[in-house]
């Protein structure tokens, strides 16, 4: 009965959606629509919560006459990844995504009650029609409300890889980040249907600017995480299409981010920012399409139905083409402003713009390449890392090299020579901390030294800048802490996002050249040893896990301080699906990890037992985990502006 | 700087750096792309010993030997075998008869030396090319089963 409660919302949802779309984008000038649309958002949410809500249930009592749950559920599966089932697949991942589409539209007419009336209603009506476009697509080629008769006694299982925490993590933060940029794209489309853009403008689109930007680092470096400790490859980024596709939204988000506070405190580069806005989010839609159509070969590629893909790049090609005619047609009725000198803050913020514009570019012909070629002339190749690292890394590098600068310099017109020597302190103590590294491993990796010179450079640079600020070395120590702790929430959050970067760039600097890595062969009580470390293997005992059989090698390593731990890895064969997984065992020692994974058992009691030594490798995630908090930070004192949009620049010190 | 010279500045900047960002990824696109094939076009187009390539088809019923960590398997495209070397980890899903792509180059001695043999993630899952490879060579009988 619920399930076609749950079906009739979606559709009544799907019937709101398009209702409000049409009316919000003819009668945008009167001022009662918007009243109307905000209502309208709200019953959007609701409805699509409720049909949310009778799926769980619906996987939470193991419902089988549903052919959703039947297909990706099982009745002894722990509660938790019951749940997860229901986005563990192409319906149900549609229709989070459309919720978490509906509850930013809930958001804006929420939050958006200072905004221009006819603003307001011209966002709400870009959200509508995304929703409406998209619940359609859920409801015609996707419907996750299918039933079926007879019901099975017993549902198919969640494919074993997926029966993780990292389900109920990665797809919600991914998504968010994701959905979170159709925000901007509305706002984008608004401005260039009203032809109205001004430093307002930008101060409304950056918290969700910084929102979906915060969401997405998190769901990002939450995936890579996830691929690193469940798919046993070792690996933390395989520059895979599907990875490439939530990365391209993320640098041009980034970019997005910097242009929009160019625009908020100078009124300048409004056409850029308008133009990255609907960038962002058509990248966003790209990546949907290249998850769900199966287009591309990847990690993340599930047996699909090419129809969805023919209309999912229908509806791309609408929103992206309609978005880009639009620009093509408004975008000379925005009125240019700001003037600057090339070296100043807005130099520094276009130069950063530059290379992650380039960047963005460099993954997307990289991910697009091979579909191209092969449609042209049938060749199948694979774009993989050496790509990736080639261009992406020589894109980044000056990126890095001139990051520092940004923050120091003044908007208009900038000192190159006195920043130079603020940041000379910083410049030293990176290329101590780098020269100190090598003297310490004595290793001689090529491009090792300058990457983690960078990434010291970055790190240290950021926190200059905090120095510098609270005057340390130049008044007394107590004045310095308390012009620190006075310092505005935003100067904290630009330099813990960069120094973040920074912490980023060292681990995956430090992870590439001083991994080490053993395949062998071990009998019960063999020890073998990798980067100091000696693990002694115990031998392999049988469990039972709740929908599971597992064989687990217990390890006992003994680190160079002689402490002495014990890991498990096992290998799992999944009753309902017979599929076989690894589960690998990490062991951290400070910002390192020691990985071990346990191969077939062979005929003769032996086991073929892969180590890993990953130096630094938790680095990568916190300088993740740094920047998003850098995002949140910045919203957390944001939020007091939202709701008085009045020209404040005279009042808000320099970032 | 007037105006125009600062507005000329920034732009030239900018191309340079546009200019220089489109080289590399021409360059980058022409020497770091890894060209699939199956065994057959491997043993037609005479692909030389040591280039990077990827092979795709399907592990031969009855071919893989294991050793400690060392494995040696064969694999098939109805028409032609080819010999393949791995020193490392199988992944979960590793079975005769089922499709694979692995990374490697073809050896002096005309086999295989793998780099990495490339997991799937669902057990109805194969990789595009090699459905697509194994169609060109009527040797597609799953129907329906993947994609």
């Amino acid at each position: 009965m619920s399930i076609e409660l749950g079906h009739f919302a979606l559709v009544l949802a799907f019937a709101i959606s398009a209702i409000s779309a049409v009316t919000g984008l003819v009668f945008w000038k009167r001022e009662t629509i918007a009243g109307y649309l905000q209502q309208g958002a709200v019953l959007q949410l609701l409805l699509v919560v409720a049909a949310f809500a009778a799926l769980v249930q619906a996987f939470v009592t193991s419902d089988f006459s549903l052919k959703l749950a039947a297909e990706h559920a099982n009745s002894a599966q722990p509660l938790i990844y019951k749940i997860t089932a229901v986005w563990g697949n192409h319906e149900g991942s549609m229709v989070l995504w459309v919720l978490i589409l509906v509850i930013m539209g809930a958001g804006v007419a929420a939050f958006g009650r200072n905004l221009p009336k006819d603003l307001l209603s011209l966002v709400l009506s870009m959200q509508s029609l995304l929703a409406a476009a998209f619940l359609g697509f859920t409801l015609f080629t996707s419907n996750p409300f299918l039933r079926l008769s007879p019901a099975p006694f017993e549902g198919k299982d969640l494919n074993p890889i997926l029966q993780d925490i990292g389900l109920a993590i990665h797809p919600p933060l991914l998504y968010t980040g994701y959905v979170g940029f159709s925000v901007c794209f509305s706002f984008a489309i608004a401005a260039l249907i009203s032809g109205r853009i001004d430093a307002a403008w930008a101060r409304w689109v950056r918290p969700w600017t910084l929102f979906s930007w915060a969401f997405l680092t998190l769901g990002i470096a939450m995936g890579s995480y996830w691929a690193y400790y469940e798919l046993g490859w070792g690996g933390w980024w395989f520059w895979d299409p599907v990875e490439n596709a939530s990365f391209m939204p993320w640098l041009a988000g980034t970019a997005l981010l910097h242009s929009a506070l160019v625009m908020e405190k100078r009124n300048a580069l409004k056409i850029w920012t308008v133009f990255l806005a609907i960038i962002t989010f058509s990248l966003s839609l790209l990546g949907t399409f290249m998850v769900r159509s199966g287009i591309l070969t990847s990690v993340h590629t599930f047996a699909t139905d090419p129809t969805r893909g023919m209309v999912i790049l229908a509806l791309l090609a609408a929103f992206i083409g309609g978005a880009f005619s639009l620009f093509a047609f408004r975008a000379s009725a925005l009125r240019a402003g700001g003037l600057f000198a090339p070296i100043s803050r807005e130099g520094a913020l276009i130069l950063n713009n530059l290379f992650l514009a380039a960047a963005t570019v460099a993954v997307l012909v990289g991910t697009l390449y091979p579909l191209l070629l092969e449609a042209f002339t049938g060749e199948t190749i694979s774009v993989g890392a050496p790509f990736f690292n080639l261009t992406f890394g020589a894109i980044m590098a000056p990126l890095l090299i001139i990051l520092p600068f940004g923050p120091f310099l003044a908007w208009k017109r900038g000192d190159l020579i006195g920043v130079t020597q603020r940041l000379a302190g910083a410049a030293g103590l990176a290329l101590f901390a780098a020269v100190l590294c090598f003297a310490l491993t004595g290793a001689s990796v090529s491009l090792a030294p300058l990457g983690l010179l960078l990434g010291f450079w970055v790190a240290f640079g950021a926190l200059a800048e905090l120095v510098d600020r609270a005057k340390f070395f130049r008044t007394d120590v107590v004045t310095s802490f308390r012009r620190l702790f006075g310092l505005p929430r935003t100067a904290w959050a630009t330099a813990l996002a960069h120094f973040g970067l920074g912490v980023s760039v060292i681990g995956i600097v430090a992870a590439s050249a001083w991994q080490a890595e053993l395949v062998t062969t071990m009998t019960a009580g063999q020890v073998a040893t990798i980067a100091g470390h000696e693990v002694t293997f115990s031998g392999i005992a049988h469990e039972e896990g709740p929908n599971y059989a597992s064989d687990a090698g217990t390890f006992q390593v003994r680190a160079p301080g002689g402490e002495i731990r014990t890991a498990v890895a096992e290998r799992r064969v999944y009753v309902q699906s017979r599929m076989p997984t690894t589960e690998a065992s990490i062991l951290t020692y400070g910002f390192s990890q020691l990985y071990l994974q346990l191969g077939e058992p062979q005929a003769d009691g032996k086991s073929v037992v892969r180590l890993w030594f990953k130096p630094y490798v938790t680095l990568i995630w916190l300088g993740c985990l740094l920047m998003a908090g850098a995002g949140f930070l910045s919203l957390s004192y944001r939020r007091l502006r939202i709701g008085a949009p009045q020209p404040s620049a005279s009042r808000v010190p320099a970032e | 700087m007037t105006r125009k010279q600062k507005r000329l500045a920034i732009i030239a900047g900018l191309g340079a750096v546009l200019v220089v960002a489109a080289g590399l990824i021409f360059v980058a696109l022409r020497d770091q792309i890894v060209f699939f094939y199956s065994p057959s076009e491997i043993h037609e187009k005479a692909i030389a010993a040591g280039t990077p390539i990827r092979l795709g088809g399907l592990v031969k019923q009855g071919s893989w030997k294991r050793e400690g960590e060392t494995s040696d398997f064969v694999v098939t495209d109805g028409a032609t075998d080819m010999s393949v070397h791995y020193v490392g980890l199988l992944p979960d899903l590793f079975r005769e008869g089922q499709g694979v792509v692995i990374e490697g180059s073809v050896s002096p001695a005309g086999t295989f030396a793998a780099t990495n043999v490339l997991a799937k993630h669902d057990e109805t899952y194969m990789p595009r090319e090699v459905v697509d490879e194994l169609k060109k060579r009527g040797e597609w009988q799953r129907e329906g089963a993947a994609l």
